[in-house]
C-alpha cells in the first residue's frame, strides 16, 4: 500500500491531521491499533475548555484554549453544546486564590464574568450551599467521538483518505535517514502487511514514545491516567469548576443526558495498564461532593480513564506539567520523513494539527495553507447515532411500530443497527458488538449494555452478520469491556444492576464457560 | 400512625422470592402459622429452571472452573473448595425431600415440574449455549430430551420478540445436533410490533389463539420431529397449553427460557401468589417489613408497611430470606456492605477495591456473591463473637455468605433447601 502520508494513532489530533492535510489535496492514510479514539481523546471529559482551568498555572495553553474554543464553537457547532460554564469556590477554599483569578483570566485574555454566589445557586441548584465565590467562563461540551469520526469522514470525502482500525505499527524500514516503509499488524487476525508513505506522522497519544522509539528517536514522556465517573442522569446545565488550582474531583461537564465528574491525575508506568479504580473514584466522588453535596449519593453508571501524554520537560508531576503541545521534527535523530506530535489538549487538537500538518507540507513541497481555521467541519450523516439523546428523538419522529427499541436505556432501534453496520460496512466489514457500541449509544444507559448486548446479538444472529459460536465470543468481549468502567462504580442502584447483569450473563446464559474452541459440553 | 390491625404467629417469613415462599410451604406443612412480607422480589427474574449444582468456580486464577454434571455426587467437591457452602449444613437427602415438597405444591399450583435423578439436564438457552441444571418445568423437558436424543428439531423464533433469535440457538448448537433448523413467523394476531412474552403467554390460554399458531407451524416442520419456542405457553396451566399444542401439531414441543422478566419466573410468582393464602400463609406482597432484635426470652414485633393499612406482627420466630441486592436484602454503599432488615454483621471483604475481581468473567467468580451472612448448623446469623444474634432468628437463600449462586448454579437449590432445614429446626427444636 502506498500514500502521502501515513498518520499513526486515530484520536482526535490524528484524524485533525488526516483532514487538515485532506484539506490541502493530501491523500492519507490513519492506521489505528484499536479503534477510533482508543485513547485519551475517548478517555476524556468531552470540555472544549474555556482555558480558565489553566489561568493559574499555564497562560499559554489557556491562551490556545481560548481561541480553539471559539474556532471550534463557529465551524464544529454540530459537535459542541454551548452550554457555558462556571468557576465556584466553597467555604475553606483558598482566598487569595479567589481574588487573584479574575486578573490571572485577564493576563491570559480568558473571558470572566463574577457572578453573585446566590444567583450562581439560581443558575444550578445543585450547587453547595456553602458557596462563596463564583465566576462564568466560556466552557462548553463536546462529543470527541462525533469530532473525529468526521474528521475522518471529510479526509475521506476530499481525497479518499483512509483509516485502518486495529492496525498497529511494529516496526520502520530505515535507509539513508528516511523510513521507506513501515510494518504493520492487524492486532485480531495476526496478519502482517507493510505501507510506503512519503512522510510519517506519530499521533500516538500516550503511546507516542513508543512509535518514535521504533524509529530511533527519543521523546521523554510522561503518563498521567485520570479517572472520570459518568452520572446516571444530567446534574447541571452548564460546566461546574472548582475554583482552586487543579485537583482531583474538580470538574462536573454535561454530556448530553449524563454528567462526567473527574478527574485523577495518577502517573503510571505503562499506558497499556490503564484502569479506572475503586480508590480513584472515592477520591472523584468525595471532592466532587464538595461543590455538588448530592454527587455523593447519586447514581453513576461507569468510570472510565484515559491517558494524558505528558511531555516531561524533566520533572513535576501530572498536574505541574504544561498542558501545551510538543511538535518533534525528529531532525536530531537524523530522520527527514519522520514527526511525532504529543501533549496538548482535546480542545487544542485543531491547532496541533495545524502545526503538524504545517510541518508535513513543508517536507512534502506542498504550500497550500491550513484551512482548517475557516472551513467548517461538514456534518457526517453516519455520525449521528453517537449523540447522546439523538436515538430517542429519530425513534419517535419516525416511530415505525416494526423498529423494534433494541437499547431501551438510549432508545437505540434495529433500523439504527442496520444503518450502521451498512454505512461503515467498508470500514468494518465484522461488526462486532463493541465498534456498534463505539458508534451509537449502545451499551451507555443504565444497564451498561446488560441487555442491549443480548438484544443486538440476537439481531446480529437474526440478519446473518453472526453465524457461528464466535458471536458468543464477541458478546463476551463487549460484556468484558463495558464491565471494566463499571467494576469501580458498583454500589447502591449501580450495584444492583450489576447483580442482575451477571445472573443474566453467568446464571442464565452461562457466557463465563463459553469456549468455542472446545465444544465439549455439548458433547 | 397506630397500626390497625394485629396479627400474631408461629413465623415470620421476610421475602417473597424462592426462598421465602419454599419456606411458607414447608412452614404450612410442618402446622405452624405464617406471615410473610416482602417488597417486589426478585422472583420474576428467575429463569424458571431450578438449579442444585451446575458447576465449582476455580480456586485459581489459571484455574478452570469444573461443570458439574451429577450435582449431588459434586457437592463434596464443592464443600471442599468453598468449605463455608449452606450445603454443608443440609444433607443431599434433605435438599431432595426440599425440593419434592415443593414440587408437589407447585403442581397443586398449576406448574409442573421434573427433577433430574442422579444427573443434571442440559437446557437450551436463548444465546444457544447450555444450561446444566437440576429441576426444570415440564414445558421445557421435551426439549432436554430432544437435545439429548439428537432429535430433528425445529426452533422457532417471533417477528418483534427481541433477545431471541432461533438463528442465533441453531448456529450455536447446530455443529452438535446437525437436525436442528431456525424458522421465525409472525405470532398470528401479532403480526406487527414488539411482542413481549408475558403478553403472548396470556394469549395462548385460549384454544383459539393455540390452533392459529400451530397452524402458522404445520407447514414449516417438516421432517421437524419436536418443536422449541421462546417460553410463552400460558401463564396458569402451561403443561396444557404444550400439550394441546403437541396434540395439534403431532411433535412435542418445548420452551426456551428467555431473557428476564421472563413467563416462567412470572408464572412461579403468580402461582405462589395464587396458592399460598389458599393453604392458609397471610402473604403481604410488595409490602416493606422492618422490625428490631428483641431481648432473646421476647417475641419479634415487626410492622408491615404500605397500602393502605399498616400492620403489626408479632412472631415467635422469623425467617430472614430477603434475597441479596436485587432482592434488597443487602445493600452495598460506598462504605461497605450492609444488611437492610435488622443491620445484622454481613462478612465481606476489607475493601471495596475487593468486590470484584478485574476480569468480568473470571473463573473464580467475584467476591462480592460470596459475602452475607454467616449461620450456626441451625441457620441462625451469628454476631461477631459467632453467637446466634437471636435464638429464634433464622435466614435462608441468597443472603447466605459463601455461595456463589450465579457461578455455581445452585440458587434454587440454596434458597429451597436452607429454607427446608431452617423450617425443620423451627418446628422441631
Amino acid at each position: 500500500m502506498q500514500t502521502d502520508v501515513l498518520i499513526i494513532g486515530a484520536g482526535a489530533t490524528g484524524t485533525g491531521i488526516a483532514r487538515d492535510l485532506a484539506l490541502r489535496g493530501v491523500h492519507c492514510v490513519v492506521t489505528e491499533s484499536g479503534d477510533i479514539n482508543a485513547g485519551a481523546s475517548g478517555g476524556n471529559h468531552g470540555l472544549l475548555h474555556s482555558g480558565g482551568r489553566y489561568v493559574s498555572n499555564d497562560t499559554e495553553a489557556a491562551r490556545e484554549c481560548h481561541e480553539e474554543n471559539l474556532l471550534l464553537k463557529r465551524l464544529a457547532p454540530q459537535c459542541v453544546e454551548d452550554c457555558g460554564g462556571l468557576f465556584v469556590a466553597v467555604q475553606g477554599d483558598d482566598e487569595n486564590f479567589i481574588a487573584d483569578y479574575p486578573g490571572w483570566c485577564a493576563k491570559a485574555g480568558v473571558p470572566v464574568k463574577t457572578i453573585d454566589p446566590d444567583l450562581a445557586r439560581e443558575m444550578e441548584p445543585v450547587l453547595s450551599d456553602k458557596l462563596i465565590a463564583a465566576y462564568e467562563v466560556a466552557d462548553a461540551s463536546i462529543d470527541p467521538f462525533k469530532l473525529s469520526l468526521e474528521n475522518m469522514a471529510h479526509a475521506k470525502a476530499l481525497t479518499g483518505s483512509t483509516l485502518l482500525r486495529r492496525t498497529a505499527v511494529i516496526g520502520f524500514d530505515i535507509e539513508a535517514g528516511r523510513i521507506v516503509r513501515v510494518q504493520l499488524v492487524n492486532t485480531v487476525t495476526g496478519e502482517k502487511s507493510s505501507i510506503e508513505a512519503t512522510q510519517i506522522v506519530n499521533a500516538a497519544g500516550a503511546w507516542t514514545d513508543r512509535v518514535a522509539a521504533m524509529a530511533g528517536a527519543d521523546i521523554s514522556m510522561l503518563y498521567s491516567q485520570g479517572t472520570l465517573l459518568v452520572t446516571h442522569e444530567r446534574m447541571t446545565d452548564r460546566v461546574v469548576n472548582r475554583l482552586r488550582p487543579p485537583g482531583d474531583g474538580d470538574i462536573l461537564v454535561p454530556g448530553g443526558t449524563v454528567s462526567i465528574l473527574g478527574t485523577t491525575s495518577v502517573t503510571i508506568p505503562n499506558p497499556d495498564l490503564a484502569r479506572p479504580t475503586v480508590a480513584e473514584v472515592d477520591v472523584n466522588v468525595r471532592q466532587g461532593a464538595g461543590m455538588i453535596p448530592s454527587l455523593m449519593d447519586t447514581r453513576y453508571v461507569r468510570a472510565y480513564c484515559g491517558v494524558r501524554p505528558l511531555i516531561s520537560a524533566g520533572g513535576g508531576d501530572g498536574r505541574s506539567v504544561s498542558r501545551g503541545f510538543a511538535l518533534f521534527d525528529h531532525e536530531d535523530a537524523n530522520l527527514s520523513n519522520f514527526c511525532s506530535v504529543a501533549g496538548g489538549k482535546l480542545t487544542t487538537f485543531r491547532m496541533m494539527a495545524e502545526k503538524t500538518a504545517d510541518l508535513v507540507c513543508r517536507r512534502l513541497g506542498n504550500t497550500k495553507p491550513s484551512l482548517t481555521v475557516s472551513e467548517p467541519l461538514p456534518e457526517a450523516s453516519a455520525c449521528e447515532w453517537t449523540e447522546p439523546g439523538r436515538a430517542p428523538k429519530l425513534w419517535a419522529a419516525r416511530h415505525d411500530s416494526g423498529d423494534e427499541l433494541l437499547c431501551e436505556c438510549e432508545m437505540v432501534p434495529a433500523s439504527a443497527v442496520d444503518e450502521i453496520i451498512h454505512s461503515c460496512r467498508d470500514e468494518f466489514p465484522d461488526p462486532g458488538l463493541q465498534a456498534l457500541g463505539k458508534r451509537s449509544r449502545i451499551g451507555k444507559g443504565s444497564c451498561q449494555g446488560a441487555f442491549c448486548g443480548v438484544r443486538v446479538a440476537a439481531h446480529l444472529y437474526e440478519n446473518g452478520q453472526m453465524d457461528s459460536r464466535q458471536g458468543l465470543v464477541k458478546m463476551r468481549e463487549f460484556f468484558e469491556e463495558r464491565f471494566k468502567g463499571q467494576r469501580p462504580a458498583l454500589w447502591n442502584a449501580q450495584l444492583v444492576q450489576a447483580e442482575l447483569a451477571e445472573a443474566l450473563h453467568c446464571g442464565l446464559l452461562g457466557l463465563e464457560l463459553v469456549n468455542p474452541d472446545d465444544p465439549q459440553e455439548v458433547e | 400512625m397506630t397500626p390497625s390491625t394485629n396479627l400474631t404467629c408461629d413465623l415470620a417469613i421476610v421475602g417473597t422470592g424462592i426462598a421465602g415462599m419454599a419456606a411458607a410451604v414447608f412452614a404450612r406443612k410442618q402446622g405452624l402459622s405464617v406471615v410473610q412480607a416482602g417488597s417486589t422480589g426478585a422472583i420474576s427474574y428467575t429463569s424458571g429452571v431450578f438449579d442444585v449444582l451446575g458447576a465449582i468456580p476455580a480456586s485459581g486464577k489459571d484455574d478452570g472452573i469444573r461443570t458439574i454434571h451429577q450435582p449431588f455426587a459434586g457437592i463434596p467437591a464443592l464443600l471442599e473448595a468453598f468449605p463455608g457452602h449452606p450445603y454443608g449444613k443440609i444433607s443431599p437427602e434433605d435438599i431432595r425431600c426440599a425440593f419434592h415438597d415443593l414440587i408437589e405444591f407447585l403442581r397443586y399450583a398449576g406448574v409442573s415440574y421434573q427433577a433430574g435423578s442422579d444427573r443434571n439436564y442440559r437446557v437450551i438457552s436463548p444465546a444457544g449455549t447450555l444450561k446444566h441444571t437440576w429441576c426444570v418445568p415440564k414445558t421445557v423437558l421435551p426439549g432436554c430430551i430432544a437435545l439429548e436424543e439428537k432429535t430433528p428439531t425445529l426452533i422457532l423464533g417471533f417477528k418483534g420478540l427481541k433477545g431471541f433469535s432461533a438463528r442465533q440457538v441453531v448456529a450455536n448448537l447446530k455443529e452438535f445436533w446437525p437436525g436442528l433448523r431456525a424458522e421465525r413467523i409472525e405470532f398470528p394476531g401479532f403480526e406487527s410490533g414488539e411482542l413481549y412474552t408475558e403478553q403472548l403467554a396470556r394469549t395462548l390460554e385460549t384454544p383459539d389463539a393455540r390452533q392459529r399458531l400451530a397452524e402458522a407451524i404445520a407447514p414449516l416442520l417438516s421432517d421437524a420431529r419436536a418443536v422449541g419456542m421462546p417460553a410463552v405457553m400460558g401463564m396458569h396451566r402451561p403443561i396444557k397449553v404444550a400439550q394441546d399444542l403437541a396434540m395439534r401439531l403431532g411433535v412435542p414441543v418445548f420452551e426456551v427460557p428467555t431473557m428476564p422478566p421472563g413467563v416462567p419466573g412470572i408464572r412461579l410468582k403468580e402461582a405462589f401468589e395464587d396458592k399460598l393464602p389458599e393453604i392458609g400463609v397471610d402473604l403481604f406482597c410488595q409490602q416493606q417489613i422492618s422490625g428490631t432484635i428483641p431481648a432473646s426470652d421476647s417475641p419479634f414485633t415487626l410492622r408491615i408497611t404500605g397500602q393502605p393499612v399498616e400492620r403489626e406482627v408479632r412472631a415467635n420466630h422469623v425467617l430472614l430470606a430477603s434475597g441479596r441486592f436485587l432482592g434488597g436484602g443487602l445493600a452495598g454503599s460506598l462504605d461497605g456492605i450492609a444488611e437492610t432488615v435488622f443491620d445484622l454483621d454481613v462478612v465481606q471483604p476489607e475493601t471495596r477495591s475487593n468486590w470484584y475481581q478485574v476480569d468480568y468473567f473470571d473463573p473464580r467468580g467475584h467476591a462480592i456473591h460470596t459475602t452475607g451472612l454467616q449461620t450456626d448448623d441451625k441457620f441462625r446469623p451469628l454476631d461477631e463473637n459467632n453467637a446466634p444474634v437471636h435464638p429464634r432468628l433464622f435466614a435462608a437463600g441468597s443472603i447466605l455468605a459463601h455461595q456463589d449462586w450465579i457461578r455455581m448454579k445452585c440458587g434454587a437449590g440454596v434458597a429451597i433447601a436452607t429454607a427446608y432445614a431452617a423450617v425443620e429446626a423451627i418446628a422441631k427444636p
